[in-house]
């Protein structure tokens, strides 16, 4: 997690701040940002994961100095950067199937090696779905041989790709075209849900993290840190699906905010196994101001309000500010 | 045809969906605007508060100062006595505490005075404008007329310049050495300034003089009286005497215990110097309550600190020789005072009238086209314009609140509209932005930062000594304070547009610069506006 | 240099002399011992800098070398039986991409039942994905096919498949002649990408495309397949005149001069074919045989010069398409096309099924006599067919659902295939 600077107007709460020192800036504030995923793709308007693509893989050139390489799996991604005969990708770039992005960026990696390539860094990226259902063994896999290869998942909580399919990460009582918000449990089933942020950790890889398009200083922090180090890396971001979620386009950055604010996706990082850091939350919310703005959950909120199923994913959020200690103070360490 | 190089279909060349213009999906375009921040709307002097703390937030106070001192010449005697209504509108008052301006800009007056910045004026226009009264109205008109290249002389009735600044307000609030500092600047940008020179017949001066115009304002100097049955009265003073009295030969005597009857920040002024002068007591006898006192409440608060007595709701019926009788007053329905018949007697040696003060506008009654209200105030256009042609009009003595800042931007409207007036034109102020409210910011962008609190004089000797009370912010803490500023309503460069556009539509033009939009890939969702921590983006529908 | 060595062994050098940089695999019976030598040999440092990833699936290990071919490296991997079908979606995928990958198949049936031991169902499942598949008929076949392989693989970009009978091959001790480094290097220039990932000239590989260009890349899929036809003879030519010994190429007839009866197969079964065919010859029966040392692309064109002879011919195939028949033959009676030539259909040696050159020999004279049913089940027990059909119709009988379902529809009593 990056160190907040207090005291400079925006300090680094703003993509860039004129006030701070230029490495105090993001990557994405800078004219020379290597906009790796470019304009002119298809993605929805104000899809976050288009945004988060963007965010973790410049980070991530910057800190290879322009030597990467990404392996997509299928999803939203893939599909909507490159549809023939036009990509939005400018740096090499490479997809496969839906379940192997994890094992296909090792090959790449492995190639690097076998070629005395170090200069060049490997990227995986996929959907929740490619990344946490399908493509979960190929990803353990990759963990445990610690291939050296930075994984990077797009959580927008479902699959979107196929017309918005529950996921392993889709949330209790949200709303899915497969858990349809009729019968008496509406929404997805209050299972015990997948961490897996946690379960990289199980493999004591060198590093894991959680991010969120809404604190870009962290994200590319996190990215930046992962980058410099050797071995399996994986960094899980959240990233709001204003077509998923109903949401609008223009609150996808406030609700990834308040993802994170209300304590139902928590931001730490974790080195061998052990959670290292967490950034707290700033100003807690309730959960029904997350949910509220979006459509998938509305269910929850007609009258009488499910005041069960919230309350239930009020206690998954006071869970996790909990386990992560989410409410110490900024700066405290 | 050229041969492609690469496998058909499954190989692309990267970047090449800049073909794909996707603005074509937009229903709305985000448009960059200014807006009106609320501080600079509510600055009486027009400063362009924001404008100005932008270049102190940088650290470049001197530029800071410029953008200031064109609209203010006196921004150290601004950061210590304006009341700052500036603040009050301070959006970031719904975030925590208002960005402490007042104190930013006191610490940019006191750097222009420590290192002796100076004005640049306009080549010379050959045009003279007489000013008639050397307070705060009179110095800026003349200083903004004399950055406009025109010459000014300043006549003052006074054996020194400042009026109220000097004869009003105590030096514990307002160093001299500031308030000449001021002057002195206006006067070395070539502003003459003739002292002792009480102005009786203003038509034939102006023929005398040569002048091509005036601009009059001679304040409000006539002390309010009120008639009280008084039997072998002690002393009875009026504040603006004893106050002017201060700076002028030796400092009145005014007893030990003395009874001040008025609740303006002039009765509190009056009891705080009785109290430094060595008064055992200084008791304010008003006839409302605390909050009805048009006093500023931290004004009440300082003097209470330093012993100032306060007797709410109270008249004085009648004075026998040391003894007042006082009448118990109630509010009505109204909140109006009536009295109740109940009476309590106090012990004073002294009674101070602050009960405000009146214009003396009498020397420009023969002027043909001026007009008066009856209590003598003068009638001004918009563009601070008397009734007869050429002759302005500002300060106290014109119909507004009565504050060295409306004075000062009386100054600076007049000197504008003399201006234009000498060229033979009319003055049009540019049309105002729309006003940046709370809910156009997306405030969760500002860091924390809580008001930076101004040093004050220890107890001991605020009751006795005339040492300025309130100490300045040191460059550290000035510096956090301008960077409090929340920049409502123009874009400072966070660069979040830029950086939060899913489609890379933003195109940054570098420091200064700004931003403009890449409408040509621009899908319209409207994150940049959002996200945009000032209100500078605003969405406006296409058409088709 | 000759060895006595066994079969996974000869393979495991041939493939380590062709300088792979990337290795992956996963084991599976009879597949291991190929890959367990080259994890040998990769340790031992012996092919510099190649890197051998145990992955955790053939799903995995494919990937694997997809990502490592995309970015440029001579990549390789080794499955069997439910690996490969485990793996499938790569496979295409690989064929689809035009990455030369080299995959060695030790061949062997698909379960359920699981079995271990050989038939040719899994390369056959495969047979349609785009990728070369190349049958060896000896050890010594086998570890010639990697070098061509990896030649033709890249000089097409295009994955090839060697298909190496399991156990009978992977397992069998045989002299194999292993030839030098420099041989290889000279018959197999190091790997020049047609595409590839690098960050100094980046690419997007591997878009979405549509109805709109989809067609078009399936075609020239098929039309790499052609090239290949073109090209495997003349790889193996090379082959023959830098090494001094025939291996691989299309088809490779056997005493088909004047043969009535030609008998096509593929893989290690065309040695017992041999011994067979020599037999029958020497009792004076003209019949010959053609191996399909290429199955894909299919040798159309030459497999039908080859029997454009003969009277009848008996295709014998270690795969049964359920529901058809022959897999191979239905391939080979499409080079025969327009003629009469009648083609019997012979499934043997399914799940490792001994196939001895009594059997075959019984089965070729019956179809030389035109006396053969078609398809033949080579040595089918035909006993506990009968049983098992009986038993299995008394007990739907007695499920009531199935036998009114059954009743309703007119067909109790009937046999159901
Ligand atoms: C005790 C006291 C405290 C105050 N404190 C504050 C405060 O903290 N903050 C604030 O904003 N405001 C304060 N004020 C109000 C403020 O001082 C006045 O509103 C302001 O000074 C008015 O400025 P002016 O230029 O109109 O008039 P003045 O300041 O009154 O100046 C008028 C000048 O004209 C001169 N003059 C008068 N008649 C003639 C003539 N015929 N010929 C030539 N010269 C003439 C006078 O000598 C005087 O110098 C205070 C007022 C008093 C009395
Ligand atoms: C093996 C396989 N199964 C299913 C699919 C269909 N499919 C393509 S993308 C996708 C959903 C992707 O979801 P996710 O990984 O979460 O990415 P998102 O689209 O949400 O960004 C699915 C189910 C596929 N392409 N391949
Ligand atoms: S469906 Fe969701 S993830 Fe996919 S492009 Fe649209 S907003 Fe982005
Ligand atoms: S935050 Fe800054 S711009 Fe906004 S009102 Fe306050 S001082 Fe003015
Ligand atoms: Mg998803």
């Amino acid at each position: 997690m990056t160190q907040r600077i207090k005291f400079y107007q925006t300090g680094t709460f703003t993509v860039g701040n004129r006030l701070l020192d230029a490495e105090r800036r993001t990557v994405q504030a800078t004219v020379d940002r290597s906009n790796s995923l470019t304009s002119g793709h298809r993605a929805c308007q104000g899809c976050g994961e288009a945004l988060g693509a963007r965010y973790a893989v410049d980070a991530a050139m910057r800190a290879a100095n322009g030597q990467v390489i990404a392996v997509n799996a299928t999803g939203c991604l893939e599909v909507f950067s490159t549809p023939y005969p036009e990509t939005s990708w400018q740096v090499p770039w490479f997809h496969s199937l839906f379940g192997n992005a994890p094992a296909v960026a090792s090959g790449v990696a492995a190639a690097m090696r076998a070629k005395g390539r170090t200069d060049v860094r490997v990227i995986g990226q996929g959907g929740d779905g490619g990344t946490v259902d399908i493509g979960f063994g190929c990803l353990s896999g990759m963990f445990e041989r610690n291939d050296d290869v930075l994984y990077l998942c797009y959580d927008n909580e479902a699959y979107m790709n196929t017309g918005v399919q529950r996921s392993g990460r889709t949330p209790p009582g949200a709303r899915t075209a497969t858990t349809p918000a009729v019968g008496n449990k509406p929404g997805a089933e209050f299972g015990q849900g997948k961490n897996p942020a946690l379960i990289a950790m199980a493999h004591n890889i060198p590093y894991v993290a959680t991010a969120s398009i809404a604190d870009l200083h962290d994200l590319e922090a996190k990215v930046t840190k992962a980058m410099a180090i050797e071995g399996s890396r994986y960094v899980h971001i959240h990233v709001p699906c204003p077509l998923g979620w109903g949401s609008l386009p223009r609150d996808t950055m406030r609700i990834a905010r308040l993802a994170v604010e209300s304590g139902l996706f928590p931001l730490f990082e974790a080195e061998h196994g052990e959670v290292t850091d967490v950034t707290p939350i700033r100003r807690k919310v309730p959960v029904d101001e997350y949910l509220k703005p979006q459509r998938r959950f509305a269910h929850l909120f007609r009258q009488p309000p499910d005041r069960e199923s919230i309350s239930a994913i009020q206690a998954i959020a006071d869970r996790n500010i909990a386990k992560f200690g989410l409410l110490r103070q900024e700066g405290e360490v | 045809m050229s041969m492609p190089k690469r496998p058909f279909a499954i190989t692309l060349d990267v970047g090449s969906s800049l073909a794909n213009l996707t603005g074509s999906w937009r229903t709305e375009r985000p448009v960059y605007v200014d807006r009106l921040p609320p501080c600079n709307a509510a600055c009486p002097a027009g400063e362009n508060i924001q404008g100005w703390l932008y270049h102190a937030e940088e650290g470049d106070y001197h530029a800071a100062w410029q953008v200031l001192m064109r609209d203010n010449p006196m921004p150290a005697v601004h950061g210590r006595v304006c009341y700052h209504p500036c603040e009050d509108s301070c959006n970031r008052r719904q975030l925590d505490e208002p960005v402490s301006i007042h104190a930013v800009e006191r610490f940019l007056g006191d750097q222009a005075i420590r290192h002796g910045w100076k004005v640049e004026c306009a080549p010379e226009s050959g045009k003279r404008v007489l000013v008639v009264g050397a307070g705060p109205s009179g110095l800026a008109a003349a200083y903004h007329l004399r950055r406009m290249g025109h010459a000014a002389v300043i006549h003052d009735a006074g054996p020194l310049p400042g009026g109220m600044m000097r004869f009003g307000i105590p030096k514990y609030r307002l160093p001299r050495d500031v308030l000449d500092g001021e002057i002195r600047r206006i006067e070395e940008m070539g502003v003459e300034i003739r002292l002792n020179s009480k102005v009786e017949n203003l038509v034939g001066l102006m023929n005398e003089g040569g002048f091509d115009a005036a601009f009059v304002a001679v304040g409000a100097h006539l002390a309010r009286r009120v008639d009280i049955p008084a039997r072998d009265a002690g002393k009875i003073l009026d504040a603006a005497n004893v106050l002017r009295g201060m700076e002028t030969g030796a400092p009145p005597r005014l007893g030990r215990r003395v009874v001040i009857y008025g609740g303006g920040n002039t009765a509190l002024d009056v009891a705080r110097t009785a109290k430094r002068l060595g008064a055992d007591e200084a008791l304010i006898v008003y006839r409302r309550t605390r909050e009805q006192m048009p006093a500023h409440d931290f004004e009440v608060e300082e003097a209470l600190e330093e012993g100032v007595l306060v007797r709410w709701l109270s008249t004085i019926k009648r004075i026998d020789q040391t003894t007042f009788t006082v009448e118990r007053m109630t509010l009505d329905a109204t909140g109006w005072p009536q009295p109740t018949g109940e009476f309590e007697t106090l012990e004073a040696d002294t009674l101070i009238l602050a009960l405000g003060q009146d214009v003396d506008t009498s020397f420009m009654r023969a002027i043909p086209g001026v007009v008066f209200r009856k209590d003598g105030v003068v009638e001004v256009d918009r563009n601070m314009m008397t009734g007869h042609r050429g002759l302005f009009a500002g300060g106290d003595m014109v119909p507004s609140e009565r504050t060295v800042t409306v004075a000062v931007g009386h100054g600076k409207r007049a000197a504008r509209n003399i201006d234009a007036y000498l060229r033979g034109t009319t003055h049009e102020a540019p049309p105002k932005h729309e006003v940046v409210a709370f809910e156009m910011l997306n405030t969760w962008y500002y860091t924390d930062a809580d008001k930076m609190v101004q040093p004050a004089l220890d107890m001991i000797r605020r009751r006795t000594t005339f040492e300025e009370v309130t100490g300045g912010l040191d460059e550290t803490n000035a510096l956090f304070e301008a960077r409090r500023c929340l920049s409502c309503g123009n874009c400072f460069e966070c660069d979040n547009c830029y950086g939060v556009c899913p489609d890379n539509a933003v195109i940054k033009l570098g420091p200064g610069n700004r931003f403009r939009f890449n409408y040509d890939f621009c899908k319209g969702c409207g994150l940049c506006a959002a996200e945009c921590p000032c209100g500078a983006i605003v969405m406006v529908p296409e058409t088709i | 240099m000759l060895q006595q060595i066994e079969g996974s062994q000869a393979i495991a050098q041939a493939v380590a002399l062709c300088r792979p940089e990337v290795i992956c695999a996963y084991p599976i019976t009879p597949q291991t011992h190929i890959v367990e030598g080259l994890s040998e040999i990769v340790r031992e440092g012996r092919i510099g800098n190649c890197q051998f990833l145990n992955v955790e699936s053939e799903f995995a290990a494919l990937s694997v070398a997809i990502g490592a071919s995309a970015a440029g490296a001579r990549a390789y991997t080794a499955t069997s039986s439910q690996g490969l079908l485990f793996m499938a979606e790569a496979v295409y995928n690989a064929a689809g991409l035009g990455l030369p990958i080299v995959m060695t198949i030790g061949n062997r049936a698909i379960g359920a039942p699981i079995n271990i031991w050989n038939d040719h169902s899994d390369s056959m499942s495969m047979r349609d994905s785009g990728w070369v598949q190349l049958y060896a008929e000896t050890n010594q076949e086998a570890a010639d096919l990697h070098f061509q392989a990896f030649r033709l693989a890249e000089e097409l970009s295009m994955p090839v498949m060697v298909c190496v009978d399991g156990f009978i091959l992977t397992h069998a001790y045989e002299q194999v002649d292993v030839p030098s480094q420099a041989e290889v290097d000279a018959y197999l220039p190091p790997f020049e990408p047609v595409q590839v990932l690098d960050p100094a000239d980046p690419v997007s590989i591997g878009a979405m495309v549509g109805p709109e260009a989809f067609f078009e890349v399936r075609y020239l899929a098929h039309h790499k397949q052609l090239q290949a036809l073109e090209m495997i003879p003349r790889l193996a030519g090379a082959f023959a005149r830098a090494f001094g010994r025939e291996s691989g190429g299309l088809v490779v007839p056997y005493r088909t001069e004047g043969a009535k009866t030609v008998i096509v197969a593929l893989g290690s079964v065309v040695g017992t074919i041999k011994d067979t065919i020599d037999e029958m010859r020497a009792e004076g029966t003209e019949i010959g045989a053609v191996k399909l040392a290429t199955f894909r692309p299919f040798p159309l064109a030459e497999l039908r010069a080859a029997l454009i002879e003969a009277e009848r011919v008996v295709v014998l195939e270690k795969a049964l398409a359920a529901g058809l028949g022959g897999i191979a033959a239905s391939n080979v009676r499409m080079a025969l096309r327009g003629l009469s030539t009648p083609v019997y259909t012979v499934i043997a040696g399914l799940g490792g099924r001994v196939i001895p050159t009594t059997s075959l020999k019984r089965a070729f004279a019956e179809a030389h006599a035109d006396r053969i049913d078609d398809p033949h089940f080579l040595d089918l027990d035909w006993k506990v067919i009968d049983k098992e059909l009986a038993r299995a119709k008394e007990r739907r009988r007695s499920g009531p659902i199935a036998e009114n379902i059954l009743r309703g529809l007119g067909l109790v009593g009937q046999k159901l295939f």
